[in-house]
């Protein structure tokens, strides 16, 4: 984004927050706290040390499932699409998993591990697993069978084959996926944090409400929670920028 | 210029005006029959194809498009086994890719991934730092593509990413390099002078050179013999000696005389 496209993009909430606000305070019905009230909130949030503790909790349990999950998924979709045979065999399998919400886990993940950490970031691993292994998969068959052969020709090993060519051939399309299964995972850790554990940003709107109706606090949360995944998407999308990938984005 | 003429001779000369020069045979392809199954149809591309070529050699094989001569390549090549046949290279059977024969694909074969030292580097591997380094450097000058070191193919032209898959190939010191229409997606300019850079390197390096076309003029401008295939099932319709010393002035008669009757032997009429 250039620096006019920016000014015009912060007009623009300005303008939404100064509408929001005056629709509320005009409204007699209360059905949204007012922007001020939400900035409130934030601050308060601060104040009581709850702000930097519940970012932290929630950013700790998708870092580490979400890891979890892509050191696993990439080295095993990688191999199901090289194996084509296995991919096959194994596909009818994913495609039955995969329309099964990662929330539908929460009852099986609680039985599992309690309610607590363990919990939530098992569901944030399964959300993020089959996503990474499907598009791994679906990278390694657009390889070019090219410079697999020009790769054989120049006598390259097998494991030579896979970190020379295979992973820079399938990067581009592992950042994407990777930037989109994050997406994911942030969603759904709020959704577990509001059910499997007593701290982070799902909890803090579940327990703001039931605690007395706290909806600026409710609101800050959804801030909260909007802010941070812009700025993981922003924080995803610089690797896009990386010199060796861009190949895998130009239009030609 | 010295020029190099074939001479591992199953079919006559049509004419001598060259010196002869014996040459080792390099590559011998036996009987090679090529069958694919198609959705249990029996598609036959290649039947009993006898081909010899010298060290040093550079030899075009000529023919329309979709007649086999890449499978031909690819099986020379080792990328495929045939259905029948084997290929021999200096006496020893062909069984899968060698680093010693490098295939040149279009410009779409160099990694993209990499830098322009990154490519030409790549097959260097085994190599200490600094002779890999003193390699890269040789062969960015060879193909003129000096102050391109650091940039990726998709900065670069079709032709330049075109002289660095040749590097690339050469980089590795091969004995023979196969290539397939290397040429084929470049503007006509490009291509022209592509051609003569292949001519300079193949000069300097003697490398054995077998080369796919299916545009004739290339193959004379180019080749010492021209393998005329037929169409599918691709046969040797003819060999065609090229006894014009190298730079080769493509308005003398001999070159209309050799073109004409390779037009005639693929049965084309050469007005437009």
């Amino acid at each position: 984004m250039n620096s006019t496209a920016r000014l015009r993009s912060a007009v623009l909430i300005a303008v939404l927050l100064a509408i929001w606000h005056v629709a509320v305070t005009h409204q007699k019905v209360h059905l949204l706290p007012t922007p001020l009230a939400v900035a409130g909130g934030v601050v308060e949030l601060a104040q009581r040390g709850l702000l930097i503790k519940y970012v932290v909790a929630s950013l700790f349990r998708v870092t580490w499932g979400f890891l979890g999950a892509a050191i696993l998924a990439i080295p095993f979709g990688l191999a199901l699409g090289w194996h084509k045979r296995s991919g096959m065999a194994l596909n009818p399998l994913i495609q039955i998993f995969r329309p099964i919400s990662p929330l539908a886990w929460i009852p099986i993940s609680i039985l599992w591990f309690g309610v607590g950490d363990m919990s939530a970031i098992f569901l944030i691993f399964l959300a993020s697993f089959l996503p990474l292994t499907v598009t791994a998969m679906n990278a390694v068959a657009n390889v070019s069978p090219v410079h697999i052969n020009a790769a054989r020709n120049f006598g390259l090993s097998q494991s030579q084959l896979v970190w020379r060519v295979l992973y820079p051939a399938v990067a581009p399309q592992l950042i994407v996926g990777l930037r989109i299964t994050l997406g994911i995972a942030w969603l759904v850790v709020v959704a577990a944090e509001m059910i499997a554990v007593n701290s982070g940003l799902g909890f803090l709107i579940v327990d703001s409400r039931n605690a007395g109706n706290r909806y600026d606090l409710v609101v800050a949360g959804m801030a909260l929670i909007g802010t941070i995944g812009l700025l993981l998407d922003i924080g995803m999308r610089s690797f896009e920028k990386i010199r060796s990938l861009r190949w895998g984005y130009s239009e030609d | 210029m010295a020029s190099i003429i074939a001479v591992v001779q199953k079919f006559p000369r049509t004419t001598a005006t060259s010196p002869k020069r014996q040459l080792q045979s390099k590559l011998h392809a036996e009987n090679i029959g090529m069958i694919f199954n198609r959705d249990s149809n029996c598609v036959e591309v290649l039947e009993g194809i006898d081909l010899e070529v010298g060290e040093g050699e550079f030899v075009c094989i000529l023919g329309p498009s979709g007649c086999g001569k890449s499978t031909f390549l690819n099986i020379i090549a080792g990328f495929i086994s045939p259905t029948s046949g084997q290929v021999s290279i200096d006496g020893e059977i062909v069984r899968g890719p060698d680093p010693r024969r490098i295939f040149v694909f279009q410009e779409r074969g160099v990694f993209p991934w990499l830098t322009v030292e990154g490519n030409i580097g790549f097959g260097l591997f085994k190599l200490s730092r600094a002779k890999r380094a003193e390699r890269i450097a040789h062969y960015v000058k060879l193909v003129g593509l000096e102050g391109f070191e650091k940039a990726y193919p998709h900065e670069l032209s079709g032709g330049m990413k075109q002289r660095l898959e040749v590097a690339r190939a050469l980089a590795v010191n091969p004995d023979v390099l196969f290539l397939d229409e290397p040429f084929g997606a470049l503007d006509s300019i490009t291509r022209l002078t592509m051609r003569s850079e292949l001519l300079r390197i193949w000069e300097a390096e003697r490398k054995t050179i077998v080369f796919v076309t299916h545009d004739i003029e290339e193959s004379i401008q180019l080749a010492d013999r021209v393998v005329v295939m037929s169409a599918r099932p691709a046969r040797i319709q003819r060999i065609v000696n090229i006894d014009i010393s190298h730079p080769r002035d493509i308005s003398s008669r001999r070159y209309i005389e050799l073109r004409n009757g390779i037009f005639e032997e693929i049965g084309l009429a050469h007005k437009v």
